[in-house]
């Protein structure tokens, strides 16, 4: 479903992504792991079109998006979150996710400045919509609070309600673990099965090796800028030049 | 949403009955029709700086363009005064729309230059083009506007003309901010990328807000041409730009009626500090800067806090007596 073709990225004189290659297989839950500065971030930038990159190719459902803006990529069903949430924090919760209904509503300036029937309809329709989304991920309680007064851990959760208003094919979760104390972070695993059973593929990037050996059907694994390992959890966590990598060679 | 409404109606009704009801002499009702004028002019740069979070040096170009285009083709060439009012506002908001791409890409301070520059450009030609414009001495003669043989030509004719115009933009505004664009808006000023992210376009909505209110601007030159049916270079300059940023910002970003308020302290200010003759200056720039101390959120946060502190002093009194 997503094809990531010999991505390289070069900073300056370094080089960040030295020819990545793998691809993500529909419905699964894939992880990309590796010690820090690996390039698992940089990869997901590049891919939800923020960075653009040095060399190689991209392809999602054999559509080469590549250079793509990320706008384009959110409506085509490649939706990401960050690693330190960005929620709107002058919105309330449930303005946040209506915002992520964005690409599900149609009306122009002109339709809402004269506020026409199909354009109260219409805010009728993502309003509760938002409201099924929260109720969702399981904050629908706190729709009408700031969203700069949520704690962490259900920020996180509004970012995901957030991320899945635009119906995505594809979710990439840059770290959503981080942060997060452990009974947040099972019910994460949790959440992102739920997603993945209502058919959406999942990305993520973590450090929380329980959560990712836990819920990933694939693992990818990212060293230096270069793909050291690949295969199903059983397989990366027998694998030594993985072992190597994490623990350092003796 | 039906309180919104009502406090919309509540605002038009002072505006439109009491205020001129109190107001018969001239010079009074004359400063509140530029307080009409100011406002809706805030109001436009209020959806570009205090919703999409993009700031404009160039606000006075866009109203100084409006009110040249009406009064040429209408004085000059003799076209319909309401038929060319709308030409310039839609010509003006393509001009914006076009030169948006391409400034709007630039964010901070290099935004505030770019906008600066276009104000400064716009403020030159206007100044030499003296066939067109008639230059530094100004453009005269401008006809009042009319429907059929009434014809608006007195202050207390173009104050109602003003304001209905300026309770328009206010209403439009209002429902906009309200809306999903004012959301996806907001959601730019905060974040940007995390805006794109979920799929809206910014670059476009931005380059739109910005063509929205150069039209609004536009709309309010056309205004004040044919109230005052004489226009110079000297009122559109880059001072004037500056002072709609500060009726803005005083009033409060974001907030509609926010513009409303400061754009009628900074129109009053002048002519309060006038006892004060050579020191009005002092005043003027002692008082703003505790303002911005004081009310960073700008007299609209201002009111509702002494709104909210009445309202609990007096829920406070009623529970005494009970």
């Amino acid at each position: 479903m997503l094809e990531v073709k010999e991505i390289t990225c070069v900073f300056g004189g370094l080089i960040a992504l030295d020819q990545v290659s793998f691809a993500i297989r529909q419905g699964e839950i894939t992880g990309v792991i590796g010690p820090n500065g690996a390039g698992k971030t940089t990869l997901f930038n590049i891919v939800s079109g923020i960075y653009s990159r040095t060399a190689g190719q991209i392809l999602f459902n054999g559509r080469d998006i590549s250079g793509l803006p990320p706008d384009q990529l959110a409506r085509l069903g490649l939706v990401r979150t960050f690693q330190n949430i960005e929620l709107f924090g002058q919105m309330t919760v449930l303005e946040n996710v209506m915002v992520g209904l964005h690409t599900k509503s149609r009306c122009g300036i002109l339709a809402c400045a004269l506020k026409l029937p199909w354009h109260l309809a219409e805010e009728r329709r993502i309003r509760s919509r938002a409201l099924e989304l929260l109720d969702y991920v399981g904050i629908a309680d706190l729709a009408e609070q700031s969203a700069a007064s949520l704690p962490f851990g259900k920020g996180r959760l509004l970012e995901i309600a957030r991320a899945l208003a635009l119906e995505p094919q594809i979710m990439l979760m840059d770290e959503p673990a981080a942060g997060l104390n452990s009974r947040e972070t099972w019910e994460l695993g949790d959440l992102i099965r739920k997603i993945r059973s209502s058919g959406v593929t999942v990305v993520l990037v973590e450090h929380d090796m329980e959560l990712v050996m836990d819920v990933c059907d694939a693992i990818v694994v990212l060293n230096l800028g270069q793909k050291l390992a690949e295969g199903t959890p059983r397989q990366i966590q027998d694998n030594s030049a993985v072992i190597a990598a994490y623990l350092g060679e003796g | 949403m039906q309180r919104e409404l009502l406090k919309f109606a509540l605002f038009a009704a002072v505006v439109l009955v009491v205020a001129p009801l109190y107001f018969q002499g001239g010079y009074i009702l004359n400063v509140l029709v530029f307080v009409g004028i100011n406002t809706m002019l805030a109001i436009g740069l209020n959806l570009l700086l205090g919703f999409a979070g993009q700031i404009s040096l160039g606000q006075a170009a866009f109203y100084g363009l409006g009110a040249y285009v009406s009064a040429i083709l209408t004085t000059t060439h003799g076209f319909n005064p309401w038929l060319s009012m709308i030409f310039a506002a839609l010509a003006i908001g393509a001009l914006a729309f076009v030169i948006g791409f391409p400034i709007l890409k630039l964010k901070g301070h290099y935004l505030a230059m770019a906008t600066l520059g276009f104000g400064i450009i716009v403020y030159i030609v206007i100044n030499e083009y003296v066939d067109l414009t008639g230059g530094p001495s100004g453009f005269p003669g401008i006809p009042n506007l009319s429907i059929g043989s009434f014809s608006f030509d007195s202050d207390m004719k173009n104050y109602y003309l003003i304001w209905g115009a300026t309770l328009g933009v206010m209403l439009l505004a209002i429902n906009l901010a309200r809306s999903r664009i004012g959301r996806a808006l907001r959601a730019i000023h905060d974040s940007e990328v995390a805006a794109q992210v979920l799929g809206i376009n910014a670059r476009l909505l931005k380059v739109q807000i910005f063509a929205c209110s150069a039209m609004i601007s536009s709309l309010a030159g056309s205004l004040y041409a044919h109230y005052i049916t004489f226009v110079s270079p000297s009122t559109f300059g880059f001072g004037f730009s500056v002072e709609l940023l500060t009726m803005v910002v005083i009033g409060g970003l974001g907030s509609i009626y926010g513009s409303f308020l400061g754009a009628t302290l900074i129109t009053l200010l002048p002519e309060i500090l006038r006892t004060f003759h050579d020191y009005d200056i002092v005043f003027y720039g002692a008082l703003l800067m505790i303002m911005t101390i004081f009310l960073p959120g700008g007299l609209i946060q201002g009111g509702t806090l002494a709104w909210n502190y009445l309202r609990k002093s007096w829920s406070g009194k009623g529970g005494a007596d009970a």
